[in-house]
């Protein structure tokens, strides 16, 4: 055998699409944890607490709760028309409840590995940092996604058990049929889930600071609520548009008609930049990090 | 290929080829943000076919070495190279090759051994999938935990996870594979066990680099080891010259061992003791002639009734080296 051979094991082979393997390990693997199925309950439940305590008040006839203007938006709609609690179940976890959910699964994704021992196995296995790191980022998307699609199908089947549906009517006081409405509902589900890309990179980036997967989830619902609450205070009005939230409730502009696209393109954008320099941080991060753990 | 085992198993280190080497590293270093010096000039070298031995106290940068050598941690100065390919640079083309257990086992306690090893596998691009199953079920079969193979990983025993670890390190034909402790927390017959797959694999050609603080196993195991202390390499080569470097016992008996042992310390004997009949001392360096300190003790009245050097073990030679002590090195 020649010096050569011996100085360059055979590179292996290359396959075509070498991250689904991983990808759908990992979305396996998050999925099926006893703690991301608790997450997802809660969620499940929240639209059933709002079309029971909904039903309830309204149960005599009588428009929802006094004034009728309490509560998450949509709330008066949805005894009219089952479909409009998934808009209201959506406006009500988005600020505070899918994020949380997003935010624990993003910030454990990589300091929960490292606590748990198992990064390095992954890392001489030999994962790839960049596709490790980019198959975390991708099933942190996805648990996004299917967060907010268990909330929506979960509002779409209570609402059509609790109260009547068919054509809806938008903001914009125009009627569109039922159809229509349920295709506005998905498009609605999927901005949502993009509108949490940003934060996920956040707490991807986060995780990659710390050995610690509950002190990458606490600082990562941490960094949530503070940005939150810096959204509505109004002399930092000027730092407002710039902050992950700030174009979260967006969404209900799709039901418009037509419909008003400035501030969610704008929400977009938002998302764009950071998950860009999040994830790049994130990247720049874990690849050049000692894995001490 | 014939000729590449061969050569692997050329027991001489050191002979000058470079290509030999499975694992080599030169001045590699490793100073932790905070100051703190964990590998100091580091220059390894493990010969391919070797079962070698990698010894050291707690906290004398064994671990640290390790994760530099997988490419966990990025050396501040020097080299590693391991397969030929620099360390981590090489890391995706290296790996594929390398099993490893790095610091106990760490399983996914929420899935099934089965399926952490798939998973284990999966996170490797060059692993084929179709063989997936088929390989791991050999590793989990070789290691004896097929049994248990569908029971979630957080009900197995420290034992049963040190296997699982094994398994993932043995789910694919290795060319080297390191483990770190790998009889930590098996029963008797558990290191049985899992020494003779070590003797196993090491007849099938593969290297391993064996970090045990257990030193009857290195001696059983390994042909050559090295030994550090505080970030710094105190020794390597073939486990036999380095147990014959730690001096051995001057053993004299004799029913005047008071005036035996004055001898010994006129002539310059050191770390005698007396024990009843029994004088010991520091074996005198080499280029002494035995016999000539045998005549001096007779012309000096003292009745020898034995007289000879008790060879040194690998634990004699690991404590002289790192010192007695049972403090961790800092």
């Amino acid at each position: 055998m020649s010096p050569a051979e011996l100085t360059a094991p055979t590179a292996p082979r290359r396959r075509a699409l070498w991250t689904l393997g991983i990808l759908r390990s990992e979305l396996v693997t998050v999925l099926r944890r006893g703690r991301t199925l608790a997450l997802l309950g809660v969620l499940a439940a929240v639209p059933v607490l709002i079309g029971i305590a909904v039903r309830v008040e309204t149960g005599d006839g009588s428009p929802a709760g006094p004034g009728g203007g309490g509560g998450p938006a949509f709330l008066t709609q949805a005894t009219h028309n089952g479909l409009f609690l998934v808009f209201a179940a959506l406006s009500a976890t988005l600020p505070v409840l899918l994020p949380m959910a997003a935010g624990v699964v993003a910030g454990d994704s990589v300091a929960g590995e490292a606590s748990a021992g198992t990064l390095r196995y992954l890392l001489v296995a030999p994962a790839g940092r960049s596709r490790l790191l980019l198959a975390k980022y991708t099933s942190v998307l996805v648990f996004c996604l299917v967060a907010t699609l268990v909330v929506a199908v979960s509002a779409l089947v209570v609402g059509s058990l609790l109260f009547p549906v068919g054509e809806v009517t938008t903001i914009s006081g125009t009627r569109i049929s039922f159809g229509q409405g349920l295709v506005r509902a998905a498009l609605i589900a999927v901005t949502v889930a993009v509108s949490l890309a940003g934060f996920a990179a956040l707490g991807l980036f986060v995780s990659t600071l710390t050995d610690s997967g509950i002190a990458a989830m606490a600082a990562t619902v941490g960094v949530l609520i503070t940005a939150q609450i810096l959204d509505t205070m109004p002399q930092l009005e000027a730092i407002g548009p710039y902050l992950f939230p700030h174009y979260w409730l967006s969404f209900t502009d799709l039901l418009r008609e037509p419909v008003y696209w400035d501030e969610m393109v704008r929400n977009l954008g938002l998302q764009a930049l950071y998950t860009a320099v999040f994830g790049s941080a994130a990247w720049a991060r874990f690849t050049t990090k000692d894995i001490t753990a | 290929m014939e000729r590449t085992a061969d050569r692997a198993a050329d027991p001489v280190p050191g002979t000058g080829r470079d290509t030999d080497a499975v694992i080599e590293t030169r001045g590699l270093t490793k100073r932790y943000r905070g100051g703190q010096l964990a590998v100091d000039g580091l220059d390894l070298r493990v010969p391919g076919g070797s079962v070698f031995g990698f010894l050291g106290p707690n906290g004398s940068g064994k671990t640290t070495t390790i994760r530099m050598l997988m490419g966990l941690v990025e050396p501040t100065s020097g080299t590693a190279r391991v397969l030929g390919a620099p360390m981590p640079a090489g890391a995706r083309t290296v790996l594929p090759h390398v099993g490893a257990l790095i610091e106990g086992p760490a399983p996914y306690g929420f899935l099934t051994g089965r399926d952490n090893l798939v998973r284990y596998d999966r996170a490797d691009p060059t692993a084929d999938p179709r063989t997936r199953r088929a390989r791991v079920e050999a590793a989990l079969e070789r290691v004896g935990l097929a049994a248990a193979a569908q029971k979630k990983a957080k009900a197995y025993s420290l034992g049963m996870k040190q296997r699982l670890g094994l398994a993932a390190a043995l789910l694919r034909p290795r060319r080297l594979l390191v483990l770190d402790e790998p009889t930590n927390g098996l029963d008797p017959q558990g290191m049985r066990e899992i020494r003779a797959l070590v003797r196993e694999l090491a007849s099938e050609g593969t290297t391993v680099f064996l970090s045990s603080h257990l030193l009857d196993e290195i001696e059983q195991l390994c042909g050559h080891a090295a030994v550090m202390a505080r970030g710094r390499l105190l020794v390597q080569g073939p486990v036999a010259e380095i147990a014959a470097h730690a001096r051995g016992r001057l053993v004299v008996t004799t029913p005047d061992p008071d005036s035996a042992a004055r001898v010994l310390r006129e002539r310059g004997a050191s770390g005698i003791l007396t024990d009843g009949e029994r004088v010991g001392a520091d074996a005198p360096p080499p280029e002494t002639e035995l016999a000539d300190l045998n005549a001096a003790l007779v012309r000096e009245g003292v009745r020898v009734r034995s007289f000879g050097v008790e060879r040194g073990s690998l634990e004699d030679a690991f404590v002289a080296l790192t010192g007695e002590g049972f403090d961790v090195a800092g």
